[in-house]
């Protein structure tokens, strides 16, 4: 079975319907048990001591502002190529959940900053390219918004969207393509392997991530089956008016 | 409620402020997600008991 049968709407529609509950409330679970156990059973670190708590919603954030980007990439190249309505729907779906995570990313960084760096902000690599990156969410809901025309806005974000991936990008390698900076590098190397964080704090940081991957879904699934139905919406209402 | 010392605002707002975008979005999507859904429903529902045009223009012939 191909997975392109869930470019037709209606197929989407019927195959997504159960699966919004399902990733909902595994998102809640696990975000609940992640944040918990972050926040009240995990020890202060010797280095940063309570704010060490923040790491459980810092680091899952700013890996889903980043990610959800990717993946509005994804659903862009697929319109872009394929011109199936449902990945661009997907995509413009997904971006406001993108500006949420990288608020959350650039917030709690900040206020974790202050206390550990003397500063709030610093026009460090990694958090400049951040801050670009949620500008480019900005800039594509905008677009969205600002063309009638639903075919050409999805043209032009997912130009956007090919452009503003440089910076999402950035926003995870900075660090590595410029040794300079207040930022460290990444604390948890997927693919490398020799995570310098204790066992204390990753298991509940892992359950923390793995619960906003799942919000994520989850919105983006509901959202895009939303945007669905508002096409559907808006093209019987043409109808009617053309019929009137 | 743990005790976290000096950091205890810095900590009490990022829970707090992350919290409150994390409502927000989740509040938002389910309400629109709804509004849609009752829109669309009335609207086929609408639809579905009118008369095509062109069976009209037939009857009126």
């Amino acid at each position: 079975m191909s997975i392109w049968k869930y470019a037709n709407p209606k197929q989407f529609m019927h195959s997504t319907a159960w699966l919004v509950p399902l990733f909902s409330y595994a998102a809640a679970g696990f975000i609940a048990v992640g944040l918990i156990w972050g926040f009240f059973f995990t020890p202060d670190d010797f280095r940063q001591g309570s704010t060490v708590k923040i790491i459980y919603l810092h680091v899952p954030s700013a890996l889903m502002a980043i990610n959800a980007w990717f993946m509005m990439l994804v659903a862009s190249l697929i319109w872009l190529i394929r011109r199936h309505h449902v990945s661009a729907l997907a995509a413009r779906a997904a971006a406001p959940i993108g500006v949420v995570m990288t608020l959350i990313a650039l917030f709690t960084g900040a206020v974790w900053g202050e206390p550990m760096w003397g500063t709030w902000w610093a026009w460090d690599p990694r958090l400049t390219s951040f801050l670009i990156l949620f500008l480019f969410y900005l800039g594509y809901i905008a677009l969205w918004q600002a063309i009638e025309t639903q075919d050409v806005a999805a043209d032009l974000t997912s130009i956007l969207c090919l452009v503003g991936s440089v910076f999402a990008v950035l926003s995870r390698y900075a660090v590595n393509f410029w040794n300079q900076g207040l930022h460290q590098g990444t604390s948890v190397p997927v693919a490398t392997g020799g995570r310098t964080v204790d066992d204390v704090f990753f298991v509940p940081l892992v359950i923390s991530m793995i619960g906003f991957g799942l919000l994520f879904v989850a919105l983006v699934l509901l959202r895009t089956r939303t945007e669905i139905r508002h096409r559907r919406l808006h093209a019987l209402l043409a109808r009617e008016r053309a019929a009137q | 409620m743990p005790d976290l010392g000096k950091y205890a605002e810095a900590v009490l707002s990022a829970y707090a402020v992350s919290l409150i975008l994390i409502a927000a979005i989740v509040a938002l999507s389910v309400w629109r997600s709804r509004a849609i859904k009752r829109q669309l429903a009335e609207v086929e529902a609408r639809v579905a008991t009118t008369p095509a045009r062109s069976s009209e223009k037939t009857q009126d012939a």
